[in-house]
């Protein structure tokens, strides 16, 4: 464990590791940027939660691109088995290939041993992210909202989570020479067994500040006015705080709606324009009313 | 965040730094952080690896391998806080210490105004447990409570079902054309029997919000021991999470997993920091709304609300945050401890504001309302 293995010429530093997620547009703060570092030097996975929206997944997509490694991505969901994250045999290809052998050589005496370990090859097994990022390592594994999938599951990813290792019965292990960079994400629909949680390094990611959102929005969409960035942002910092909104806007809505009022050619924000585009930022009809009143008032002052 | 206190650095303290960073680990143990000893050495290899001079490395390094949900991290802060500036830890450091919240909890002995005397309650220990069912809980003696805690060991809730996205193997239903192709395979193309499959069904989510403010008191022990059973029960074990509601909202469902039901009380009673105080039913619907529910664990959950309704705050903020919870939620069932009294009228402003947006609403005041309740959850 720790210092020996892993990716330790990555990164030296938690700084470093800030500037090299800069470069790719995602701006981490301390926390984040320690958490990451710490993860590449231990070869610990990160688990990460947070409310939708603040950047959960794309700090995996962000390590992937500075590290120029390649990014795999588990989507998890209810029902999620092993034959989805392993591995699977491509069954219809199999048979095809067993009906030609039998076409092209139907009087000959087959070496029936040697016909099943063709049927048994490489060739006709299916990789599935897990197999794939250990195959593959170094890598990057997104393990996307594992609180959608069920206990069972939890427990077989502790498994490989912690070996690094694949068995399949017909062509023997197949172990990663390096751990592939782990990043779990979590909605918090349900509380995660303890001993995964054990296994991994946490950590809660927050809205972003004013200033650090404000950064954000200039490094992602440079094209945007200074001012539009600067309101948009302000308003999103404000619905959030009021605490009066069902689902108040993450980050992607806030560059999703200044994308969306740049595109109309608005240079700033005007109560027209902002109701037009609105539903780019707020989700609910109910929201969108309280979010109107607020904007109004906000520009008015 | 965190304001990190940027005076003395770690690394000036007398003590070997490995024994101050272990030193802090147990602290945070003794606050009532699952630090295990794995997770100690994680933390001291993540200190190591980020440098211990700086305070921010610490404390991130800390956060990072101690903790696992956000309910952790005020804690965190507190102890990190208390730990490294050499303030006494008790300063606020323990949530769990100093007020000892634990003893109110059990509402044992409150059996004082006009209750029962001494010998009434010998003679309620032979009550034959049918009437004890049927007595209003709120009323008991602390002896009929006792007796009326063995009862609860014997409930069995059925969590309600909900159709699974997979399929079970049966002996009849759908026709599994994958399975029995399956099996031909295995047979080398032998035909063999057809395969059936049906829809799994999996337990529905169940949240149950317990009002332990003043005027719920005599019925929060009891209400919790319900709570308990259903936390316990193996099939909707996995699946039940309780919260209780008061000035604030608080997550109990770890505390109740204790197996023993008396001292999962005592551990949920450690939880809890606002024992009998006062209700602010609106506002922490909502912090339930905003914190779990709307993320999914409402989502086509059956949650049921034990209060009286009894608000403090205006009624319009329970009304709209009731709406918001039955629009969420597949069902909603409001338990309160007056429905079962006779001549009682839902006429308290909480009450009235809800109801709109109540499917079900039931007694909670005896043993046999609960049983009820229970059956109402599993037809839900």
């Amino acid at each position: 464990m720790g210092n020996a293995r892993g990716m330790d010429h990555a990164f030296s530093s938690a700084d470093d590791v800030a500037a090299a997620l800069g470069r790719t547009g995602y701006l981490a703060d301390e926390a984040l940027a320690t958490i990451t570092f710490l993860a590449t030097r231990l070869g610990r996975p990160i688990l990460l939660e947070g409310e939708p929206g603040t950047g959960k997944t794309a700090l995996a997509e962000a390590l992937a691109e500075t590290l120029d490694l390649k990014l795999i991505r588990l989507q998890c969901y209810e029902g999620i088995d092993a034959t989805q994250a392993l591995y699977d045999w491509d069954f219809p290809r199999q048979i095809l290939h067993l009906r030609t052998v039998e076409a092209i050589a139907r009087d000959e005496h087959q070496d029936t041993k040697a016909l099943e370990a063709e049927l048994f090859d490489e060739r006709f097994l299916l990789a599935r992210p897990v197999l794939e990022a250990v195959r593959s390592a170094p890598c990057v594994l997104l393990i996307d909202e594992i609180d959608r999938a069920d206990d069972e599951f939890e427990a077989f990813l502790l498994e490989v989570l912690s070996t690094w290792q694949v068995t399949i019965p017909e062509l023997g292990t197949i172990s990663a020479a390096t751990p592939p960079i782990v990043v779990l994400t979590s909605n918090r629909t349900r509380e995660l067994h303890d001993a995964l949680k054990r296994r991994c390094l946490y950590h809660w990611i927050d809205h972003p500040g004013l200033a650090r959102e404000l950064e954000i929005v200039r490094t992602r969409l440079p094209e945007i006015s200074a001012t539009l960035a600067e309101q948009v942002v302000g308003a999103v910092q404000r619905m959030r705080a009021s605490g009066e909104l069902i689902k108040p806007p993450g980050v992607a809505e806030t560059l999703d709606w200044a994308r969306a009022l740049d595109t109309l050619g608005a240079s700033r924000l005007d109560p027209e324009v902002a109701a037009a585009t609105l539903g780019a930022a707020v989700k609910y009809r109910e929201d969108a009313e309280r979010v109107r009143a607020m904007i109004d008032r906000m520009l008015t002052a | 965040m965190i304001d990190l206190p940027n005076d003395s650095a770690v690394a000036q303290v007398r003590t070997p730094p490995d024994a101050v960073f272990l030193g802090f680990a147990r602290a945070l143990r003794a606050g009532g952080l699952p630090v295990t000893a794995d997770r100690e050495r994680v933390f001291l290899e993540a200190v190591v690896t980020t440098g211990a001079e700086q305070r921010a490395n610490v404390y991130w390094s800390g956060r990072a391998t101690l903790t696992s949900s956000p309910a952790d991290i005020e804690r965190y802060d507190s102890v990190f806080t208390a730990w490294f500036s050499g303030e006494p830890l008790t300063a606020g450091g323990r949530p769990s210490d100093p007020l000892s919240v634990t003893r109110q909890a059990p509402l044992g002995d409150d059996a004082g105004d006009g209750g029962p005397s001494e010998d009434e309650i010998v003679r309620a220990a032979s009550t034959s447990q049918e009437v004890l069912r049927h007595r209003d809980v709120g009323s008991l003696s602390s002896a009929e409570r006792r007796e009326l805690a063995q009862l609860f060991a014997r409930l069995r809730p059925r969590p309600p079902l909900r159709r699974a996205r997979r399929h079970n193997a049966a002996r009849s239903g759908r026709i599994d054309g994958p399975a029995t192709l399956r099996d031909q395979l295995r047979r080398m193309g032998e035909p063999g029997p057809i395969r059936h499959r049906r829809r799994a069904t999996r337990p529905r989510r169940v949240v149950l919000l317990i009002d332990v403010s003043g005027s719920m008191s005599p019925y929060s022990d009891s209400l919790l021991r319900l709570a308990h059973t259903f936390v316990q029960s193996a099939a909707s074990g996995t699946s039940t999470e309780v919260f209780t509601m008061g000035t604030r909202l608080t997550h109990v469902t770890r505390a109740l997993r204790e197996r023993d039901a008396d001292r999962a009380l005592v551990a949920a009673g450690q939880v809890v920091p606002d024992w009998s105080g006062g209700t602010r039913l609106g506002e922490a619907i909502a912090a339930f709304l905003d914190l779990w529910g709307r993320r999914g664990m409402a989502r086509g959950a059956v949650v049921v609300v034990f209060s009286d309704g009894w608000e403090r705050e205006g009624p319009e903020q329970l009304g709209e945050q009731m709406r918001r919870l039955s629009a969420l939620s597949r069902r909603v069932v409001w338990a309160n401890p007056h429905r079962g009294k006779v001549g009682y009228q839902p006429v308290q402003q909480g009450i009235v504001a809800a109801l709109p947006h109540i499917d079900d609403f039931v007694a909670g005041h005896s043993f046999a309302a609960f049983e009820e309740l229970i059956e109402v959850v599993a037809r839900a």
